[in-house]
C-alpha cells in the first residue's frame, strides 16, 4: 500500500486504525470501570465506597472513548455504522440502558438519602452487568457476521459471559493496584476467580474466528503468516502463565508488583484485540463491507484528520495528567 | 403506529430527556467558575458554600447528560441510518470535532474539578473549573452548528444523492447558527438562574437564613432579570431569521393559513388541519404582521403555500408547533414578570427579608427553564418537518427498517427508565437542599486565601 498515494486508500485505513485504537482504549479503560462495578456485590459496605472511589475521577473520560469510537464509525464509515447498529438494535439498547444506570447510580449512591444507597448500589451493579453482557454479546455477533441464527446467538451468549468475567478480572486487577489492606487481598481473590473468563473468552474467540470464514482461516494458517503471527498466541500464553503465578503470591510487602496484574491483563486485551483486527481487516462489516467501500468522502475525512492530529495528543496529555493527579491508592472521594 | 412515527417519538423522547441536563450544565459551569473566582478574590466562606452546594448538582446533572447523550450517538445508527449515509460528509466532521474538542476536555477536567481540590494547587483547580465550563460551551457550539445546518443548509453539493462539503466556513457559519447559538446559551443561563433562585427560595422557605443562600437567591434573581430581556430580543431576531429561511415553520407558529397582509397575532386557537383554519381563535389585529415585518400591513406567509399540487403537505403539523411556541412565549413572559418583580423586591427588602409569596413563586418556577427550552426545541424541530435536513433529506427517507414492534418495546424501556431518573433527580436536588438547610457542613476543609500556603494539603509521606 502506497501510504501517501491515493487518499481514498490511506485515509480509510488511517480511520480504521484510529477507530480500532479508540475501541481498544475503551475496552481496557471502561473494562476496568465496568469490572469494578461487577465486583460490587462481593464487597462489603466500606469497600463499596472505595471501589467507586478507585474509578471516580476516571469513568466519565473512559466512557468518552466509546463515544469517539462510535463517532469515528459514524463519520468515517456511515453505511457500516447503519448496518452494524441496526443489526445489533436490541443489544445496543441493553448496553445504553446499562450505561445510563451505571453512570447515574455513580452520582446517586453518594447524593441520595442513605436509605436509597443500597438500591443505587444495586443499580450500579445491574448497569455494569447489562453493559458488559451486551458488549460481549455484540462482540460474538460481530464475529459471527451479524446474522441472527441460533448457533450464532449461542456463541454470542458465550462471549457475553466470558467478556463479563474478563471485565471483572481486569477490574480486580485495577483494584489490586489502586487499593491496599483487606480490600487488596479480596481483589487478589476476585482476580483469581475471574481469570478463567479471560482465558476461555480469548480461547473461544481464537478458536471460532478462523472457522467463520475461509478467508480468515487462510490469513492465519498459511506460511509464512503463521510464523509472523506466532508471537501473538505465545505472548498471550506467557502472560496468562505470569498472571497465574503472580496472583498466588500477591500482595507483597511494600506493595511491590501490585501494578503488574493490571498491566498483564491490559497486555492480554491488546493481544486478543490485535488478533481480531488482523482477522477482520479489511472488512468493517464482516465479509460484507470493506473499510474502502464504506469510507466517507476523502475531503471530509481529511478535515477530521487534521483536527485529530492536533487534538489527540492534547487528549492524551491531559488524560495522563489526570491519572497522574489521582495516582497512588484510591482515597475517599471528596469535593473539597 | 409505524416505524417512522415510533422512531420520531423515541428520538424525541431521548433528545428531550438529554437536553434537560446540558441546559443546566452549560451555564452552571460558568456560574461555578464565578462562585470560585469570587471566593478566590474575597475569601468569603459563603461563596465556597455556594460552590460546594451547586457543584453537587452540577456533577449529578453532568452524569445524566453524559449517559443520555451516548444514547443519541448510537441512535443515529440504530434508528436513522439514512441521516449519516446522506449528510455524513457534513455531519460527521462536526460531530467528530464536538467529541474531540469538547467531550474529552470536559470529561477529564471534570474529574479534577470534582475530586482534585485537595490534590492540586488552587489555580489548577480554578483552571479545571474553567476548562469544564469551556468544554460544555464548545460542545454547545458544535452541536448547534450541526443542528442549525440541518435547518439552513449551505456550503455543499449533492453528488449521486450524497451530500459533499464544498465550503466549511459556509457550513459552520450557516445563516441560523448565530441566532440559534445565542438563543440556546441564553436559555441555559435562564434555566440555571431560575433553578438557583428557586432552590435558594426553597431553602429560605425551609428556614435557611445563611449568607450563602441569600447570595445565591440574589444571584439567581438578578441573572434572570438581566438575561430575560436579552432572550426576548434574541428570540425575536431568531424568529425573523426563521421567517426568511423556513417560512412554513413561521406560518405554523403563527397559525396563519393564507399568505396575506394585516395578519393578526393569534393568542389562542385550535388549529384544524382538516378544514385548514383555526377554531376558537382569539387574536390581536395586525399583531403578527407588526412583529414579523414591523408594518401593520406587512405580508406574512401562510401554510396553504406549502401544499403540493397533488395535495402533498410540505409544512409541519400545525398544532404541536403552534402550541409549543405559545408555551415557550408564555413561560418567557412569566420569567420576565417574576424576575423583574423579584429584583424590585430585592431592592426594597433585601434577600434576607424576601416575603413568603415571591419565595413560593420562585420555588414553583425552579424548573421553568426546562419547560421553555423543551417547548422552544419542539417548535423549531417539529417546525422543520417533513424535512430532516431542510430541502435536502426528508425524515421518512432517513429512518431505518427496524420492525415497529422493536422500536415500540425499546421506547417503552427508555420512557420507563427516564421517568424513574427524572423523579430521582428532582428528589435528590430537594434532598440536598433540605440537608443544606439543616446546616450540615459541606466541607471541613479550611481553604487558603490567595497567597496563603495550605499546609493541610501536604500529606504525610508526600
Amino acid at each position: 500500500m502506497d501510504l501517501f498515494g491515493d487518499p481514498a486508500v490511506w485515509l480509510p485505513w488511517t480511520f480504521a486504525a484510529l477507530m480500532g485504537l479508540s475501541i481498544l482504549i475503551y475496552v481496557v479503560l471502561d473494562g476496568f470501570d465496568l469490572g469494578v462495578g461487577l465486583l460490587m456485590p462481593l464487597a462489603n459496605d466500606d469497600e463499596k465506597d472505595r471501589l467507586v472511589a478507585s474509578i471516580g475521577p476516571f469513568w466519565d473520560a473512559n466512557e468518552t472513548w466509546l463515544v469517539l469510537a462510535v463517532g469515528l464509525l459514524l463519520v468515517a464509515f456511515p453505511p457500516a455504522h447503519g448496518a452494524i447498529l441496526t443489526a445489533l438494535y436490541l443489544p445496543v439498547f441493553v448496553m445504553l440502558i446499562g450505561l445510563i444506570l451505571r453512570g447515574v447510580s455513580f452520582e446517586m449512591r453518594a447524593k441520595a438519602p442513605l436509605s436509597q444507597k443500597a438500591a443505587w448500589n444495586g443499580a450500579f451493579f445491574a448497569g455494569s452487568l447489562m453493559a458488559s453482557l451486551s458488549q460481549g454479546f455484540m462482540l460474538g455477533m460481530y464475529i459471527m457476521g451479524l446474522t441472527w441464527t441460533l448457533p450464532h446467538v449461542g456463541f454470542a451468549v458465550l462471549t457475553a459471559v466470558f467478556l463479563t468475567v474478563g471485565y471483572s478480572f481486569i477490574g480486580a486487577a485495577w483494584l489490586i493496584w489502586k487499593t491496599d489492606g483487606d480490600l487488596q487481598q479480596h481483589a487478589v481473590r476476585w482476580a483469581k476467580g475471574g481469570i478463567w473468563g479471560l482465558i476461555l473468552g480469548i480461547g473461544a474467540i481464537s478458536l471460532a474466528t478462523p472457522f467463520v470464514s475461509f478467508r480468515i482461516f487462510e490469513k492465519w494458517f498459511s506460511w509464512p503468516e503463521i510464523g509472523y503471527l506466532s508471537p501473538l498466541p505465545i505472548l498471550s500464553l506467557a502472560l496468562v502463565g505470569y498472571l497465574w503465578w503472580k496472583l498466588r503470591r500477591l500482595p507483597f510487602v511494600d506493595d511491590r508488583w501490585a501494578w503488574t496484574p493490571f498491566a498483564a491483563a491490559t497486555g492480554l486485551f491488546v493481544l486478543a484485540y490485535g488478533g481480531l483486527a488482523y482477522s477482520f481487516y479489511p472488512y468493517v462489516v464482516p465479509e460484507q463491507i470493506t473499510i474502502y467501500d464504506a469510507a466517507s468522502a476523502p475531503e471530509s475525512l481529511m478535515i477530521i484528520l487534521v483536527g485529530t492530529l492536533f487534538v489527540l495528543p492534547a487528549i492524551a496529555g491531559y488524560t495522563v495528567l489526570s491519572y497522574f493527579i489521582f495516582r497512588g491508592k484510591a482515597t475517599e472521594l471528596r469535593y473539597d | 403506529m409505524d416505524t417512522l412515527l415510533l422512531s420520531r417519538i423515541q428520538f424525541g423522547a431521548n433528545i428531550s430527556f438529554h437536553i434537560l441536563f446540558p441546559t443546566i450544565t452549560i451555564a452552571l459551569g460558568w456560574v461555578l467558575l464565578f462562585f470560585k473566582l469570587r471566593f478566590n478574590k474575597t475569601g468569603d466562606q459563603k461563596w465556597m458554600d455556594a460552590y460546594m452546594f451547586w457543584v453537587k448538582i452540577f456533577a449529578l446533572s453532568f452524569a445524566m447528560g453524559v449517559v443520555s447523550g451516548i444514547t443519541m450517538s448510537f441512535q443515529f445508527g440504530t434508528n436513522w441510518p439514512g441521516f449519516m449515509e446522506t449528510v455524513g460528509n457534513v455531519a460527521g466532521p462536526l460531530l467528530a470535532y464536538e467529541i474531540m474538542t469538547a467531550f474529552f476536555l470536559e470529561a477529564v477536567f471534570l474529574g479534577i474539578m470534582l475530586f482534585g481540590a485537595s490534590r492540586v494547587k488552587n489555580w489548577v483547580h480554578t483552571l479545571a473549573t474553567f476548562l469544564v465550563a469551556f468544554g460544555t460551551t464548545m460542545s454547545t457550539f458544535w452541536i448547534i452548528v450541526l443542528n442549525s445546518w440541518m435547518h439552513t443548509p449551505q456550503g455543499f453539493e449533492v453528488i449521486d444523492g450524497v451530500v459533499h462539503a464544498t465550503n466549511w466556513m459556509e457550513i459552520i457559519f450557516n445563516p441560523s447558527m448565530p441566532y440559534r447559538f445565542v438563543h440556546m446559551m441564553l436559555a441555559s443561563g435562564l434555566t440555571v438562574a431560575f433553578l438557583i433562585a428557586g432552590i435558594s427560595a426553597l431553602r429560605m422557605l425551609w428556614g435557611d437564613r445563611g449568607e450563602a443562600v441569600k447570595s445565591t437567591l440574589r444571584f439567581g434573581i438578578i441573572t434572570g432579570a438581566v438575561l430575560i430581556p436579552l432572550q426576548i430580543l434574541a428570540g425575536d431576531m431568531h424568529g425573523l431569521n426563521t421567517l426568511e429561511y423556513q417560512p412554513a415553520k413561521v406560518a405554523a407558529m403563527e397559525g396563519n393559513w393564507e399568505t396575506q397582509s394585516n395578519v393578526p397575532l393569534v393568542l389562542f386557537a385550535v388549529p384544524n388541519q382538516e378544514t385548514r383554519s383555526n377554531d376558537f381563535e382569539i387574536s390581536i389585529p395586525n399583531g403578527a404582521s407588526l412583529i414579523l415585518t414591523h408594518k401593520a400591513d406587512g405580508v406574512v406567509p401562510g401554510l396553504n403555500d406549502f401544499v403540493g399540487e397533488d395535495g402533498e403537505i410540505l409544512h409541519p403539523r400545525v398544532a404541536p408547533v403552534f402550541y409549543a411556541f405559545r408555551i415557550m412565549i408564555g413561560t418567557g413572559v412569566a420569567m420576565l414578570l417574576l424576575s423583574w418583580g423579584g429584583a424590585f423586591l430585592l431592592r426594597r427588602y433585601g434577600a434576607g427579608e424576601m416575603p413568603k409569596l415571591p419565595l413560593l413563586a420562585f420555588t414553583a418556577m425552579s424548573f421553568s427553564g426546562w419547560i421553555a427550552t423543551l417547548a422552544g426545541w419542539y417548535t423549531t424541530e417539529i417546525g422543520r418537518q417533513p424535512w430532516l435536513v431542510q430541502g435536502v433529506l426528508t425524515t421518512k427517507d432517513a429512518v431505518s427498517d427496524v420492525p415497529a414492534s422493536m422500536v415500540l418495546s425499546t421506547l417503552i424501556g427508555y420512557l420507563a427508565i427516564y421517568a424513574v431518573l427524572i423523579v430521582a433527580y428532582i428528589g435528590v436536588i430537594t434532598y440536598l437542599a433540605r440537608k443544606a438547610t439543616k446546616g450540615e457542613p459541606f466541607s471541613n476543609r479550611r481553604y487558603p486565601r490567595r497567597g496563603e500556603v495550605n499546609i493541610a494539603t501536604l500529606q504525610p509521606g508526600e
